[in-house]
């Protein structure tokens, strides 16, 4: 996993509520797509018009967006199925960072296995980055710093943001979750002997 | 000295917890690991690209759900089946988890056979890729969908890491009125919440209209937790619980049934534990609901009109319900009474039991499915198809011209290729009604199985509660 410290880049605005998992990635790609091919089929729906051309209407399509890692959107984004491949999508798009006021909670923890920041501001903070993305012509970079968790618009005005410790840690430096958990498995072979004479009915 | 936290949550959380890992997080011991052939295929794939081994394959147990055909002549064979069906099973003979075969005992969609076998007990752990893992709290257990990676950590490790959610309580009183439905219930509370509420949330319902409700039902109940953002949804067990439980293939027997009863028992929330959040509904008030837009929470009372969206005070929602209606084809103001379908999907993890059938039987009996309408009747699982057969439900389903088909996930998310025809109008028992859900430009109308099988009846959007008098 590639380690997050900071980006520098214009952030696209994509401004609704309940952006679903099936939006970012429909179930019939999801099933017959490999991973590494599968932002091909990211926001389908949105970003293609009905002969497969490009719709010039949607946000990451339009020339200002050009090299986007930041998406701003609106509530609850992510929400619905538990497709990891939402996450896939995104990040093969290029993205690398989320900001909502909210995300579904299956789609946030998805992120940090994939090394995707989602930032958490207010709604009215949200709205004000989306506006001054909107208005603030081609190319003005956005900065996000993790490590001083800091959102910057092109403007100079910087938001600070809140993220769990560990799983800044774990972005910061690119962790596998996998690794380290078995760093632990005389602890968690012991639990498992306790739990059986404890709960026998567990185990058959 | 800080309060005891003494909720059913919090017991069942408690007694999982291996380690701490700071800031809210826990590493948490995983008592059943259920994988499918959407998440569980590529977790294993991975796993064993990476060498590793299932950590405790015992604890393991894999079924296909999501791409299998439900068609009485499919061959199960094609794209879908090398990629997501013959990976799993292979897999899972490589590291020898227990896999439920295609058209055998013990196959379905693995929220309904979890229960069905007696693998999911209360207080249990389980963890599956797939957000519906909810509906396991319907018995008591700990249940929560996660991501691919989580899958193939919990494999490798057999844990799980997960932050402490808080706790909410939803506690449902007074008496179900006819023609209401535990899915009602539920909708109706996704209805007055959004579809947010629950999010960080672990949900515990309860009260006497709960009580009062079957485990089938409970399991209808809890699978739609994440519908309101809640991974986590939980029914306390009872008396109920235990009989629900006793004597299926996997649950405890002898000395081990007893000492788990006597530990079940005390699986409740004290009189004196204390939620984050707090909600009530009476029951009398929830009447058949059906969704009229894109989200679960664009959910109404059958008898009501369709919302208007000038009348929404928040941007996002006026927004949200301006474009749900323009892509569901409805008006504000509408009745959804009388609306034309063109499918109906009885089946899902969330009312495919085998007393979702026995009801909609109960309705349909006698009559004709309208001409202009492709009736589906799928299923949960290959035991609950037999079951209901040996019943005589497939000949009453028949009759009325439904499709009766084999078990799967099928039309709740058309995963296996059976979708709901382009722009078509479906009145669906499954879980969502997000834009293409159901196939390309499809409109779904989520409902309970009896108002499902009303409206196949009638050819329309219907009120089931007026069939029930005539």
């Amino acid at each position: 996993m590639d380690k997050f410290k900071s980006i520098s880049c214009v952030a696209a605005p994509l401004m609704r509520a309940n952006v679903d998992t099936d939006l970012i990635i429909p179930m019939q790609r999801y099933l017959l797509v490999d991973r590494k091919d599968m932002h091909e089929f990211a926001f389908e729906t949105l970003r293609f018009l009905e002969d497969g051309s490009d719709n010039p209407e949607f946000v990451l399509n339009k020339p200002a967006y050009e090299g986007a890692q930041i998406l701003i959107s609106g509530n609850n984004f992510g929400c619905g199925s538990s497709r990891e491949s939402a996450v896939w999508a995104l990040n093969g798009l290029g993205l690398k960072c989320i900001i909502a006021p909210s995300f579904g909670n299956i789609f946030y923890n998805n992120c940090f296995q994939n090394g995707m920041l989602p930032i958490v501001l207010d709604q009215k903070i949200v709205e004000k980055l989306a506006e001054i993305s909107e208005n603030s012509g081609n190319n003005a970079p956005f900065s996000i710093d993790l490590e001083a968790q800091t959102v910057t618009a092109p403007n100079g005005e910087a938001y600070s943001f809140e993220i769990e410790p560990q799983r800044r840690h774990q972005l910061l430096e690119g962790l596998d979750d996998i690794g380290v958990t078995l760093t632990k498995v005389a602890e968690i072979k012991s639990f498992r002997k306790v739990d059986e004479k404890n709960r026998p009915w567990i185990y058959n | 000295m800080p309060k005891k936290q003494t909720t059913l949550f919090d017991k069942v959380w408690n007694e999982h917890v291996i380690s701490d890992l700071g800031v809210g997080f826990s590493l948490l011991h995983v008592d059943r690991n259920f994988i499918h052939d959407l998440s569980g295929s590529r977790a294993l794939g991975a796993l064993s690209e990476q060498g590793r081994r299932v950590m405790h394959p015992d604890l393991t147990f894999a079924c296909p759900d999501h791409t299998v055909s439900t068609a009485a002549d499919a061959t199960h064979t094609g794209p879908r089946y090398e990629k997501c069906v013959d990976p799993l099973r292979q897999f899972a003979g490589d590291q020898r988890i227990t896999f439920f075969d295609i058209g055998t005992h013990g196959f379905g969609i693995i929220h309904v056979i979890g229960p069905e076998l007696g693998l999911t007990v209360p207080g249990a752990l389980i963890v599956c890729g797939d957000s519906h893992t909810s509906t396991h709290g319907g018995l008591g257990a700990l249940a929560w969908g996660i991501g691919a990676s989580e899958v193939a950590h919990v494999l490798a490790t057999g844990t799980v890491i997960q932050k402490r959610p808080k706790r909410m309580r939803v506690t449902f009183d007074g008496a179900m009125q006819q023609g209401v439905t535990a899915k009602d219930m539920i909708l109706f509370l996704i209805g007055q919440e959004g579809v947010a509420a629950g999010s960080g949330y672990a949900v515990e319902y309860a009260g006497p209209a709960v009580r009062a409700l079957s485990i089938e039902e409970r399991m209808t109940l809890c699978n739609l937790s994440i519908e309101m953002g809640a991974k986590v949804g939980m029914v306390a067990p009872d008396e109920k619980t235990m009989d629900y439980v006793k004597g299926r293939e996997f649950a405890p027997k002898g000395a081990k049934w007893d000492l788990a009863v006597a530990h079940w028992k005390g699986l409740q929330s004290d009189a004196d534990s204390t939620f984050d959040e707090e909600r009530f509904v009476n029951v009398e008030d929830v009447r058949p609901q059906f969704t009229w837009g894109t989200s679960p929470e664009h959910v109404m009372a059958i008898d009501e009109l369709i919302p208007d969206p000038s009348e929404q005070s928040d941007l996002e929602k006026r927004n949200g319900y301006a474009a749900a209606l323009e892509y569901t084809g409805l008006k504000a103001g509408q009745s959804l009474q009388g609306q034309k379908i063109d499918q109906v999907f009885i089946g899902s993890c969330t009312n495919s039991r085998l007393s979702d059938l026995q009801e909609a039987a109960g309705i349909i009996q006698g009559q004709k499915v309208a001409s202009h309408v492709d009736a589906w009747v799928v299923p949960g699982s290959h035991d609950i198809k037999v079951a209901a057969e040996a019943e005589g439900l497939d000949v009453i389903f028949k009759k009325a011209g439904f499709d009766w088909r084999n078990p799967g996930c099928s039309l709740c998310v058309g995963s296996n290729g059976e979708l709901v025809p382009e722009g078509g109008r479906c009145v669906s028992t499954s879980n969502r009604n997000f834009v293409g859900r159901q196939g390309k430009n499809s409109r779904t109308h989520l409902a309970s199985p009896i108002s499902a099988a009303a409206s196949a009846i009638r050819g329309e959007i219907t009120d089931v509660r007026k069939m029930m008098k005539e």
